[in-house]
C-alpha cells in the first residue's frame, strides 16, 4: 500500500466520523465544529486529487467564512435543544437502514464499475501548476459564467442584508450624514421682531369689538 | 492496492449517505438540516474533483468552483431566513413552521 493509499484512508475515515458527529451531535455548536473538522480532512483529499487551487479555497471559503457564519448564527440563537431532538430515536431504525442501503449499493456499484487507476499523463504535468491551468479555462472559456457568479454573490448579499436589516423606532441615534452637512444658519435662526409699540387706544378696542357683535 | 476512482467515489457515497441520514434524524432542527445539505454538496464536490482528476478533464474542477460559489450565496441567504424567522417565531422548530397551512 502506497503512501498516498495511506493518507486516503487516514483521512476518509476522520471525514466519516466527523460527518456522523455532525448529524448525530446534541449541542448545534459541537456540529459546526466538527463540519469544520469535515470540510478540513475533504480539502486534504482534495490535495491528494491534484485539485491545490480548490482545496485551499474550500478552506478559505467554507472554513473561513461559511462556517463561521454558522457558528455565529448558533450562538446568537437562543434553542431549545430537547424538544428539536424528538423523534431522533424514533426515526434512527428507519435512517439507518436507508442509509446502508444507500452505501452497499452505491459502494458495489462505484468499486466494480471505476476501475480507473491514475493515469500519468493526465492534469499534472510538470511545469504547470493547476491554479493558472484553472485561471485560464476560468477567464476564457468559462468569462460569462464567471460574471454570473459575481452577480449571483452580490444579489446574495444584499438580499442576506435586507432580510436582516430592520429600523428601530425607538432609537435616538444621530444620522451622521446630516450631521455633516449642517450649516451655522440651520443651527441658528434669527428672528425678526418688531419694537415695543405703544398700547393701543381703549376706546378703539371696544369700537372694533362692538362692530364684531353687530 | 493502488487508489482507483471508485474508491473517491465510494468515499463520496458514504458521505452522501451520511446525510440523507441525518436529514432522517434531525427532522425539526433546521440548522442541523442547513449543515446536511452542505455536506450533501461536499460529497458531490468530491465527485467531481475524482473524476476530473483520473479523466484529466480540468472542467470538472470548475464546475466545482461554480457550486461553491452558489453553495456560499445559498448558506448565507439560509442562514439569513433563520434568522428572520427565529426573531417572530423564537423557535426553529420545523414543524411549527405551519402558517401557509399546506
Amino acid at each position: 500500500m502506497s503512501v498516498t493509499a495511506g493518507l486516503f484512508y487516514f483521512f476518509s475515515i476522520i471525514l466519516l466520523f466527523a460527518a456522523f458527529r455532525v448529524i448525530t451531535a446534541r449541542n448545534p455548536v459541537h456540529a459546526v465544529l466538527f463540519l469544520v473538522l469535515t470540510f478540513f480532512q475533504a480539502s486534504l483529499i482534495w490535495m491528494l486529487l491534484k485539485a491545490e487551487f480548490l482545496s485551499l479555497s474550500l478552506v478559505l471559503v467554507y472554513v473561513g467564512a461559511v462556517m463561521v457564519l454558522f457558528l455565529f448564527v448558533v450562538m446568537m440563537l437562543d434553542i431549545k435543544i430537547e424538544s428539536l431532538r424528538e423523534g431522533f430515536w424514533k426515526h434512527f431504525p428507519i435512517a439507518a437502514v436507508v442509509g446502508i442501503f444507500i452505501i452497499f449499493e452505491m459502494s458495489a456499484v462505484l468499486m466494480g464499475g471505476f476501475r480507473v487507476t491514475e493515469d500519468p499523463s493526465t492534469l499534472s504535468v510538470a511545469g504547470t501548476s493547476n491554479t493558472r491551468e484553472l485561471g485560464k479555462l476560468l477567464y476564457t472559456e468559462y468569462i460569462y459564467p464567471l460574471e454570473v457568479a459575481a452577480a449571483i454573490l452580490l444579489v446574495g448579499m444584499v438580499a442576506a442584508i435586507a432580510l436582516t436589516l430592520r429600523q428601530r423606532k425607538d432609537t435616538r441615534a444621530i444620522n451622521p450624514s446630516e450631521q455633516v452637512r449642517v450649516r451655522a444658519k440651520d443651527r441658528m435662526v434669527v428672528i425678526k421682531v418688531e419694537a415695543t409699540k405703544p398700547a393701543r387706544p381703549v376706546e378703539a378696542a371696544t369700537e372694533t369689538s362692538v362692530e364684531n357683535k353687530a | 492496492m493502488t487508489l482507483t476512482l471508485g474508491h473517491f467515489l465510494s468515499l463520496g457515497a458514504m458521505l452522501f449517505a451520511l446525510s440523507v441520514v441525518g436529514i432522517f434524524l434531525n427532522r425539526k432542527n433546521l440548522i442541523v438540516l442547513l449543515m446536511a445539505i452542505e455536506l450533501m454538496l461536499l460529497a458531490v464536490n468530491t465527485n467531481f474533483v475524482a473524476f476530473s482528476h483520473y479523466l484529466g478533464d480540468l472542467h470538472g474542477q470548475i464546475f466545482v468552483f461554480f457550486i461553491l460559489t452558489v453553495a456560499a450565496a445559498e448558506s448565507a441567504i439560509g442562514l439569513a431566513i433563520l434568522v428572520l424567522l427565529f426573531r417572530s417565531r423564537s423557535s426553529i422548530n420545523v414543524d411549527e413552521l405551519d402558517s401557509l397551512k399546506g
